[in-house]
């Protein structure tokens, strides 16, 4: 499909003799069944932006199911989270630029779905997300705009003709559960009854020779299952005819990036490094933080440090570029790593280390600004074996472990009546979420509720962004009290 | 003579299993399609050996493994979108369950709740009623309701019964549509440790016990005359201490229940009838439209469900790759074949009278001595000779109207290309 999008872009032009000027506008509504593949020219970092933005939404959802957040709390975060990566507004909105908005949704979607029809594993929990996204959307969709939106859709429904209703309407209110006041008014779609399966399975529908006879306020279940049943097919499609795109190599890696994201969590990276301020740290204060504000991956690797003083290479590495761009400056860095090494000799450590420590800072070699290590690289990459101390304790570690590790971590604020739910999903396969729990968890004294993650419902994804958020966090609280006791002075004047 | 024994079986297989009619059956067609050739078969050995995915060109193919084989059963699974036993050489991915005949099974184990006369392994013509009930109910629901055309029952061989439809519907049906049909028909739900099984009403609320689905009032009807004879008097469920216990359990009114049970405590010998009446009586003072007598009268509905609607084993029909024993085998400790069944006079059915393996080959004997001239087994089917001809031909004709509808949805393409 990305062949075609060395099409022109007037491509996507009206046809000549088109007179209804509203549907040669490529995206009357704000919903979409994704029926077309975007036929327009994209950058690779289009591409892959759009993407990303998108999967940041999608990896919330999958994240609010593997918590089992109720339906309204879903949505909230999910709104929340469209709004920053991936608005879409009514036709209605005035200063928002709808087109450009529902382009990137259009293309971000079919970019995933090139990223996860690979698996049948993907593709389930591909379109779960993307057919939760689209109720999400249906749900707070403008009334008139809804009704358009059907409208321009054949959706293969027979209407139940007022003869026939009659003909049924003992049965059609037992299954309309005793809500009858409405009865009259109320209109009934009539569809295989394949195409409402979750209706039967309830036994809300009434069903004659195999057709469900749906009442018009279940039509969404309709809609939905026409929107998965689509994706799924259309997924598998995509997958048979993928191959062929493995030509272009500059898309191979994004799309594997993209889908490894969904499974251990957004691709992140935190840029975040304070120059100056009062974020910035000294090589003194990284005791008190890593007790306040280190993610549990970080607390081991500063435990093991001032355990053994000594720490191996990836841990070095991994923890290294944590500390650079949580604010450490070169200079502290190497007092900090001297001072830590302290059964080293200065002349063995100036040898050894400090080129090391210097060229992770860009500041040796060929002077690349290293980045911090996200979620997802410490858990694809450099497993750590037997002897090592790095990468994800919620992975990495055997389970009775981390209970250790997390109750000594974290002694003031997280009890042993914690643990099974943090377990739960370690056992799971997410640690993310397990490391999000943990954070609201051990921020509670803050004021973080369960299923807030580290602010909106957002999920950890890197270690710089759990530390960054804590200390925010922390910060605001002491300002807060700081206050009253200005205040009091001021009365004391 | 003992239908475990292998030459037995060996001699069932070569000269009475009708291999033909299954592989018609199965296949929709004369000529092989995919729907046979790349069907999973999967053989049960002695010994506990289990062989999967295995499959065949034709029939020919499959008696012979099967006769050199010489399984103590066998089992039909879904359609793959390759031939299964390429499963090793074929990508993961390009092996997939696409096809298979909705199947579903009911055993009298799932009844031992309330059948009073047999327990566990055991059958008799009393308990056989609980299985007749459930066809009658499932039959008219799965082509009334959802409108499907071919349903092959089989009886299991002991104390059940299985179900295949093979309407293009149906085979078809990914897992998703599977699992709500399921759901459908899933009203009994909950282990022994659950009291009340039945939750099914729609719209109920705190001072409301709601409405029975359609589906469920239709079938209410028909199940309370049975109620009456199976559960109150074959049965007489509610005799013993434990069986009115259980029943009082289910009332959600507390003074009914201490009237009942004060009553019933001082007359041990009181039959289930009556006490059904007692039951009825206490109800009725209630005032007709009253709370409490709308919420029993539910109640009376929703214990003669749970009492006698059909108790499937959901798992095996919400999956298309679930494997199924294949009608005609030989059920290793009763030695009766799993013969086809007739929906529509499932009450005469009766289990003892199904031929087992010894007494068909002994028939078979008897037919060759009979005959002068000795015809080669292999340009005759033996089993027109014995007592499980009825049967043949009954999957003879249910695969007739499969192959009769694929030969007419084929002419209909012609139609239309025209
Ligand atoms: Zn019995």
């Amino acid at each position: 499909m990305f062949k075609a999008a060395q099409k022109s872009k007037a491509s996507i032009k009206t046809e000549p003799g088109q007179v209804d000027w509203y549907s040669t506008k490529p995206y009357p509504h704000r919903l979409n069944f994704y029926d077309r593949p975007p036929l327009f020219d994209v950058t690779i970092e289009e591409f892959e932006t759009c993407a990303i933005d998108r999967l940041r939404v999608l990896a919330e959802i999958e994240s609010s199911f593997v918590r089992n957040r109720p339906w309204d709390d879903l949505k909230t975060v999910t709104e929340a989270q469209s709004v920053k990566y991936l608005p879409l507004n009514a036709n209605t909105a005035r200063h928002a630029d709808t087109e450009s908005q529902r382009k990137r949704d259009h293309l971000g979607h079919f970019v995933l779905r090139l990223a996860f029809c690979r698996s049948e594993e993907l593709r389930r929990r591909f379109v779960k997300a993307e057919t939760t996204l689209f109720r999400v959307r249906y749900d707070s969709d403008d009334t008139s705009e809804k009704e358009e939106f059907l409208n321009s859709r054949d959706f293969d429904w027979i209407t139940v003709d007022e003869e026939e209703k009659l003909l049924f309407s003992k049965e059609l209110q037992a299954a309309s559960a005793g809500k009858n006041d409405g009865f009259s008014r109320e209109k009934y779609y009539k569809v295989k009854w394949t195409r409402v399966p979750d209706l039967i399975e309830k036994r809300k529908v009434f069903l004659k020779a195999g057709w469900a006879y749906v009442p018009g306020r279940e039509q969404s279940s309709i809609i939905f299952q026409e929107f998965e049943t689509n994706l799924t097919r259309a997924l598998e499609l995509t997958a048979k005819a993928l191959p062929r795109l493995d030509e272009d190599s500059r898309l191979v890696p994004i799309l594997s990036n993209l889908s490894q994201g969904f499974l251990v969590g957004v691709p992140s990276e935190w840029n975040g490094a304070p120059v100056a301020g009062e974020y910035v740290i000294t090589a003194e204060m990284v005791d008190e933080l890593a007790r306040k504000n280190f993610p549990m991956c970080m607390r081991n690797l500063h435990g093991v440090l001032r355990r053994d003083r000594l720490l191996k290479h990836s841990g070095r590495l991994q923890y290294g570029l944590f500390l650079k761009v949580l604010g450490l400056s070169i200079e502290e860095a190497v007092a900090f790593w001297r001072k830590s090494f302290s059964k080293m000799t200065d002349d063995k450590f100036n040898k050894e280390y400090k080129y090391n420590i210097r060229h992770s800072y860009g500041l040796e070699g060929k002077r690349a600004n290293y980045p911090a290590r996200s979620c997802q690289q410490i858990l694809l990459f450099d497993q750590p074996k037997a002897s090592d101390c790095h990468g994800c304790p919620y992975r990495h570690f055997s389970h009775d472990n981390l209970q250790t590790a997390l109750l000594s971590a974290y002694p003031d604020t997280l009890t042993a009546a914690d643990l099974p739910e943090i377990m739960h999903t370690v056992k799971a396969g997410h640690p993310h979420v397990a490391c999000t729990r943990v954070f609201e968890i051990t921020h509670s004294q803050f004021g973080v509720k369960k299923g807030e993650g580290i602010g909106g419902g957002e999920s950890v994804t890197h270690p710089n962004q759990y530390a960054a958020r804590s200390r925010e966090l922390e910060k605001a609280k002491k300002e807060l009290e700081a206050g009253p006791s200005d205040e009091s002075v001021a009365m004391e004047v | 003579m003992d239908p475990s024994s292998p030459e037995v079986m060996l001699t069932f297989y070569r000269r009475l299993y009708p291999f033909k009619s299954i592989y018609n059956w199965l296949n929709h067609e004369h000529a092989p399609t995919k729907l046979f050739t790349h069907r999973e078969f999967a053989f049960t050995l002695p010994g506990d050996v289990y062989l999967r995915y295995n499959s065949f060109n034709s029939a020919e193919e499959l008696k012979k493994q099967v006769c050199t084989l010489n399984p103590t059963r066998f089992e039909i699974g879904p359609v793959y979108s390759a031939r299964p036993k390429d499963k090793k050489t074929v990508r993961p991915s390009a092996f997939s369950p696409r096809l298979r005949e909705l199947v579903f099974d009911i055993d009298l184990t799932d009844y031992d709740s309330v059948r009073t006369c047999c327990s566990s392994a055991s059958i008799c013509r009393l308990c056989w009623t609980f299985i007749s009930a459930a066809v009658r109910v499932l039959h008219e629901a799965l082509t009334e309701q959802f409108g499907f055309k071919h349903l092959l029952w089989v009886y299991s061989g002991r104390r059940g019964i299985h179900l295949w439809i093979g309407d293009k519907e149906a085979m078809e049906l990914d897992d998703e549509g599977r699992k709500a049909i399921v759901g459908w028909f899933e009203v009994i739900k909950g282990g022994k440790e659950m009291g009340n099984k039945v939750h099914v009403r729609l719209s109920a609320t705190k001072n409301n016990p709601g409405v029975l689905p359609p589906s469920l009032q239709t079938a209410l009807e028909p199940l309370a005359t049975l109620f009456s004879s199976l559960i109150l008097t074959d049965q007489n469920c509610f005799a013993s201490k434990d069986g009115y216990e259980a029943l009082l359990q289910l009332l959600p009114e507390g003074n009914v229940i201490k009237n009942l049970r004060k009553k019933w405590e001082a007359d041990p010998d009181r039959h289930s009838a009556d006490k059904w009446g007692d039951l009825k009586s206490e109800v009725k003072r209630f005032d007709k439209g009253s709370s409490t007598r709308v919420t029993l009268t539910a109640a009376l509905e929703d214990i003669i469900l749970q009492y006698t609607y059909p108790r499937l084993d959901a798992e095996v029909s919400k999956r298309r790759n679930h494997l199924l024993k294949a009608p005609f085998c030989v059920h290793p400790k009763t030695g009766r074949v799993c013969v086809p069944v007739d929906p529509t006079r499932v009450d005469e059915f009766d289990p003892e009278a199904v031929p087992d393996v010894g007494r068909l080959l002994r028939e078979l004997d008897e037919a060759e001595k009979m005959e002068v001239d000795g015809e080669g087994w292999d340009d005759h089917n033996d089993w027109e000779r014995t007592s499980l001809k009825p049967y043949v031909d009954m999957l003879d004709r249910h695969a007739m109207g499969l192959m009769e509808e694929v030969r007419r949805s084929k002419i209909e393409k012609i139609d239309t290309t025209w």
